[in-house]
């Protein structure tokens, strides 16, 4: 069983430990989790799913909270829709 | 006028308040306006603030239609939180019996000069992909918009207190009539006209006035861009506005500039706290979700309620209330108050100052509820 899963941020893959968050993707990834309405980068706060601050496009599905689900192969998150 | 410490004091910041103040000031009256808690916090910030004519009467008609031309007039100085934007209205037919409902409706507008488009099954789905396939059609209204309400209220109250009305929040009003306005703190204060415009409220301060609380849930998406583009309403809306007395749910969709979605709509009598209802809200994401199945993964970051003003005859009290000529009415206006809060307060303050009317004021006077008591 391989320990790694291999993913996509905007586009560039990512290669998180089995079992990582989408969180810890866009930690590795270095990018912004998404952009507040006054055009701040914000990223995980609460990192138990509360606070909504740590939200990306997963498969086309907008507002998903990253620290809530666990990245899998071939996963295309987004940050820039 | 004379000696009173005010022509004329408002009861209730709502938008309808903050709209007769700010035109009652403009006609050169030393106008107050009294709220107990904030500008448009109640039902005006509750609803949805869909700027759109109806045809459920003559009346209705004439007032919405006056009223949305006076929205067009003001939109170059609205401020851009306020959010106005045309974009348009679609009843929605599901089915040929509806789809008979979208010509008769759009031959009355038609004969008054409202524009409107008739959609077929294919131009309905793509002007809105996101709507059930297989629905008969729909009408479009070209010129309905939607607008944030609270700060359109606060932008006419700010407009009014720099014309030189008074503002004052944060006390009660205890009594009103005879000149004179009781707040509950034992202030008092002194007015040659006094206009109850407290909303849902207004009949706790005007015994005999036949206002009921009638109760709306609404919920609100995230950003969902692109998503829904016009104010989608089901014809079936009509017979759920309509009944009286049963509560009912609608679908009633509106695009919010953010890409949010506002999601409505539900109507109960009787139902007094301010809690969300989980049964009758359960009753209308369903109904939404019949309508648009796209809406089932967004994600909900709010639900609220709010109480309607809802008078027997669906139509607002706009003008003296007999019993008492230091008293006038702005209030009653149920699911309408945003749209026709500008005609309101028009033929509001053509009726205290003397003025010809644009519209006729007769369906909208109070003294109609002698009269139908005194036929009962």
């Amino acid at each position: 069983m391989p320990s790694q899963v291999t993913l996509t941020v905007n586009g560039a893959p990512v290669a998180v430990p089995l079992g990582a968050t989408v969180a810890v993707a866009m930690a590795i990834a270095g990018e912004a989790c998404r952009t507040s309405v006054t055009g701040e980068p914000r990223g995980p706060l609460c990192g138990m799913g509360i606070c909504f601050e740590c939200r990306v496009t997963i498969n086309g599905r907008p507002h998903c909270r990253s620290c809530q689900i666990e990245c899998e192969t071939d996963m295309e998150v987004r940050t820039d829709q | 006028m004379s000696k009173a410490a005010y022509d004329v004091v408002v009861v209730g910041a709502g938008i309808v308040g903050a709209a007769c103040a700010d035109e009652l000031v403009r006609r050169g009256l030393r106008t107050a306006v009294v709220d107990r808690e904030v500008v448009g916090g109640g039902a005006t910030a509750a609803g949805m603030g869909h700027i759109v004519v109806m045809d459920d009467s003559e009346a209705q008609f004439a007032l919405t239609q006056y009223s949305q031309k006076l929205w067009q007039e003001l939109r170059p100085e609205l401020p851009d939180d306020v959010e106005y934007e045309q974009c348009g209205t679609i009843w929605v037919a599901a089915d040929e019996d509806e789809m008979a409902e979208v010509w008769r409706k759009r031959d009355y507008y038609e004969k008054r000069g409202v524009p409107t488009e008739v959609l077929d099954t294919t131009s309905l789905q793509s002007l809105e992909p996101n709507l059930r396939g297989g629905m008969a059609g729909g009408l479009l209204v070209l010129e309905d918009g939607v607008l944030y309400p609270p700060c359109a209220a606060r932008y006419l109250m700010d407009r009014a207190q720099g014309r030189g009305a008074r503002l004052h929040v944060g006390s009660c009003v205890a009594r009103i009539g005879e000149g004179r306005i009781q707040l509950s703190d034992g202030q008092e204060v002194s007015a040659e006209i006094i206009v109850n415009a407290a909303g849902a409220c207004a009949a706790d301060l005007t015994p005999g006035l036949e206002i009921k609380k009638r109760k709306g849930h609404l919920v609100i998406t995230d950003r969902y861009p692109g998503f829904l583009r016009h104010q989608l309403v089901e014809l079936g809306y009509l017979k759920s506005a309509h009944s009286v007395s049963a509560d009912s749910v609608a679908f009633n969709v509106q695009p919010r500039r953010t890409g949010q979605i506002l999601i409505g709509s539900s109507r109960q009598y009787g139902a007094e706290h301010k809690e969300a209802d989980n049964g009758i809200l359960v009753r209308m994401l369903q109904r939404a979700q019949e309508y648009m199945p796209g809406l089932t993964p967004l994600s909900v970051v709010r639900v609220w309620t709010g109480f309607r003003a809802a008078t027997p005859d669906k139509l607002p009290y706009i003008g003296p209330w007999p019993a008492d000529k230091s008293l006038f009415l702005a209030t009653g206006h149920e699911g309408l108050g945003i749209t026709t809060s500008l005609g309101t307060a028009r033929i509001l303050a053509d009726q205290i100052t003397g003025t010809r009317p644009e519209i006729a004021v007769e369906p909208y006077l109070p003294s109609r509820i002698a009269k139908e008591h005194a036929h009962a």
